[in-house]
């Protein structure tokens, strides 16, 4: 662990990167951007993840395996949101989300 | 006892139905003429274990200390309720049970035969034979029952049969009209029928007969304690059951069925609806007659239904056109004269003089009924006609059915030494012996029927000479056999004692010939007869004006009294308008009303609420977070 960082710290950072993600979901338009944010929100979770297991059970492995898990799943997730933005893009000819608006009653 | 022999009756069942199974599976793939025979083969084999069975009890080893023992050689059990309630399905033999196996084996088996004349070329000849096998198990299996409950189930099947051969003509509308009216109303009357049943059962705690007619008398006897509306219990089991026996016995007021019956083919008629399944009705009362005689206004009922109906079904048939119809509603007479002998009996011994009666009558009228409907279906084979406006002079044409057709109708007349004579004088002297009103009531009828018999006689074998299209020819040797062993039945059965027989006890007595009963009722029949022949043995015109001379009676006549009509305003004005109509208004306004409505409600409600999709994930999004929020701050709230 760097010296002189709290954990206190850290976790104002990763309140921080949740807070920008969840903002620049419900604000932003451009679809990439979204996914972007959402890629956000995961990582301030991963952060999370490695800080408790760091300070609370430091001889235990449990949150790196949960952040590795994390990660991996956010890889494939990444994978399938860009091949949705790809169709929407040949769909609708934009990747504006307020283009992709049909899914209502 | 030769119990191998009693038992081997469960063999005719079995026989029966193998012959019902086969026929009606793979008659299609046999040749029409081999399917019959495999069902007139089982009947034969029937009737020779029947005659052979008759001839055991009767003169052998039935009778045991002078009284003519049930038998049950045959029983298992079926289904069981409780400990102490179970049905049973076996076959019981007692002197009523031998005597009916006796007539529908020898009925059945001449119709089987006749029908090979008659049907020859029809299409569904095996499926016709399939169905006379059916009814003929199921008729046995009702005779043979050893309890209620296997009477009614076989009572239903006689009824299925019974619909099956008259619906026989599927494509002609008027005979599935026919076969649905009989089935929908002998099955009303079944529901008092079975009601009765159950009711009889509660009380008894069996449906075994011989248990009610012989081992719980006290069972029966602290049901008459019980009332129910003013009657005892046991009155009103008594006619509900009785009302299923009127349904089957086409008696007034449920006797609309039968005269449209006649759309079934003529030895159908003969078999089903002359012979056998229609005294099914009278057999039942027969069967339950210890219990009867325990309840003297049920068989009040009885006796009155059954003066009634005969003399209401010969005032119907002196004017009906249709051979067959006149014949129907002679045998509703008919019946009625064995249901009055039955309610006008008493118990044991000379008292029983009218169960002994009636059961004779039923002996000698299946005869020489069946005799009168396969006459009527040789008349109407060579005709091709069932009006008898279309006939006459048939005598030169149809030598052997003019002279068996004239056997049966003395014999139905009450002319001795025909089987009819014997019969009808020992009704007439229980009627007599119990109430003169009834006794000069069946004498009239006696007189009525001797009138409608010759009239049809006459009218179709003397009269006017018509112009048939095709000379009419001679039924085949298959039919003409039929008639002949009918009309030797017909002339020889009455000489049989019945009462050393069939008695309401089981122990015989003598009867003899009431002078003073058979002279009158000789009398009248020849008078009915001369009338008939000065009415119609030569062509002209006295018939028309005695019509004309008495128009409303003719015109109640001809229309059967209206019933017909006044059961079809019955059904359309009380129970379409006052019961149905109501009950589907309320069906379709409020049942289904009330579940449309919260439909409806459920609509309209999302119709306003739709709004909040809008479709953009990003305001599901805020929703999300939102209430996730929302969620937390309210954990948070509770848990401080």
């Amino acid at each position: 662990m760097i010296e002189g960082i709290g954990v206190t710290d850290i976790l104002v950072v990763s309140t921080a990167m949740f807070f920008v993600g969840v903002f620049g979901f419900l604000v932003r338009k451009n679809l990439i951007t979204l996914l972007m944010s959402i890629e956000l929100i995961l990582n301030s979770v991963n952060i999370n993840f490695v800080v408790f297991n760091k300070y609370l059970y430091p001889d235990m492995l449990q949150g790196y395996m949960f952040s590795l898990f994390s990660i991996g799943i956010a890889a494939a997730e990444a994978a399938i949101a860009i091949a949705i933005i790809l169709n929407v893009f040949r769909r609708m000819s934009g990747i504006n989300s307020d283009q992709v608006n049909t899914m209502k009653y | 006892m030769q119990t191998e022999l009693y038992s081997s009756v469960v063999w005719i069942l079995v026989l029966l139905f193998g012959a019902f199974l086969v026929v009606g599976m793979f008659g299609d793939r046999l040749k029409a003429r081999a399917s019959g025979a495999i069902s007139t083969l089982a009947i034969l084999a029937g009737a020779v274990i029947s005659y052979a069975t008759a001839w055991s009890y009767f003169f052998n080893d039935g009778m045991i200390d002078g009284k003519y023992q049930m038998f049950i050689p045959f029983q298992m059990e079926w289904l069981r309720f409780a400990d102490t309630m179970a049905i049973n399905l076996g076959i019981m033999i007692d002197p009523i049970s031998v005597m009916m196996l006796v007539v529908v084996t020898t009925v059945s088996s001449m119709v089987h035969i006749y029908s090979f004349g008659y049907m020859k070329g029809e299409d569904g000849f095996e499926r016709y034979y399939s169905f006379l096998s059916l009814f003929s198990f199921s008729m046995l299996g009702l005779v043979l029952a050893t309890n209620l409950f296997q009477m009614y189930i076989f009572w239903e099947l006689v009824g299925v049969s019974s619909y099956l051969l008259i619906g026989f003509y599927y494509q002609k509308p008027s005979a599935v009209a026919a076969s649905k009216k009989a089935f929908i109303v002998t099955r009303f009357a079944d529901l008092g029928f079975l009601i009765g049943i159950l009711a009889l059962s509660y009380y008894t705690r069996t449906f075994d007969f011989v248990d009610l007619l012989t081992g719980s008398e006290a069972a029966i006897t602290g049901m008459a304690g019980q009332t129910f509306m003013g009657l005892s219990v046991l009155t009103w089991v008594l006619v509900l059951i009785f009302m299923g026996g009127a349904g089957k016995s086409a008696m007034f007021p449920l006797h609309i069925w039968l005269p449209d019956a006649m759309e079934g083919p003529t030895p159908v008629s003969a078999l089903i609806h002359a012979a056998t399944m229609v005294v099914a009705g009278v057999y039942l009362v027969a069967r339950l007659f210890g219990i009867y005689v325990m309840d003297s206004t049920a068989l009040a009922v009885v006796a009155f239904i059954g003066a009634f109906t005969s003399l209401f079904a010969a005032l119907i048939a002196v004017t009906q056109n249709d051979i067959k119809r006149v014949l129907a509603f002679s045998t509703i007479s008919q019946i009625g004269y064995m249901m009055l002998a039955l309610g006008v009996s008493g118990y044991g011994g000379e008292d029983g003089l009218g169960f002994t009666a009636s059961m004779f009558h039923l002996f000698t009228h299946a005869m020489f009924k069946a005799l009168l409907f396969l006459g009527a279906g040789a008349v109407i084979h060579a005709v091709h006609s069932n009006f008898m406006t279309e006939m006459g002079g048939l005598r030169k044409y149809l030598p052997f059915t003019h002279i068996t057709f004239l056997i049966a109708a003395l014999a139905i007349s009450g002319i001795p030494p025909f089987a009819g004579f014997f019969s009808k004088d020992e009704i007439l002297a229980a009627a007599w012996a119990a109430n003169p009103l009834y006794f000069w009531t069946e004498w009239f009828v006696a007189g009525l029927t001797a009138f409608y018999m010759f009239r049809l006689y006459f009218t179709v074998f003397w009269g006017e000479n018509r112009n048939y299209e095709h000379k009419p020819h001679e039924s085949p040797a298959s039919m003409l056999f039929a008639l002949v062993f009918l009309a030797l039945a017909s002339a020889v059965v009455g000489f049989i004692p019945f009462s050393h027989y069939v008695t309401s006890d089981g122990f015989p007595f003598e009867t003899h010939l009431h002078m003073n009963i058979a002279i009158p009722s000789i009398a009248v029949a020849v008078v009915g007869i001369a009338i008939a022949a000065w009415m119609y043995m030569r062509p002209g015109k006295i018939a028309d004006r005695m019509a004309s001379s008495m128009p409303g009676f003719y015109r109640l006549s001809v229309n059967k009294f209206y019933i017909d009509e006044l059961y079809l305003w019955v059904t359309h004005n009380i129970i379409f308008k006052g019961i149905s109509w109501p009950i589907a208004w309320f069906d379709r306004h409020v049942v289904d009303g009330s579940m449309n409505g919260i439909a409806w409600v459920t609509r309209q409600t999302s119709e306003k609420i739709k709004r909040l999709q809008s479709g953009k994930f990003q305001h599901y999004g805020y929703a999300m977070i939102l209430g996730a929020v929302a969620f937390v701050l309210l954990v948070l709230y509770w848990n401080a």
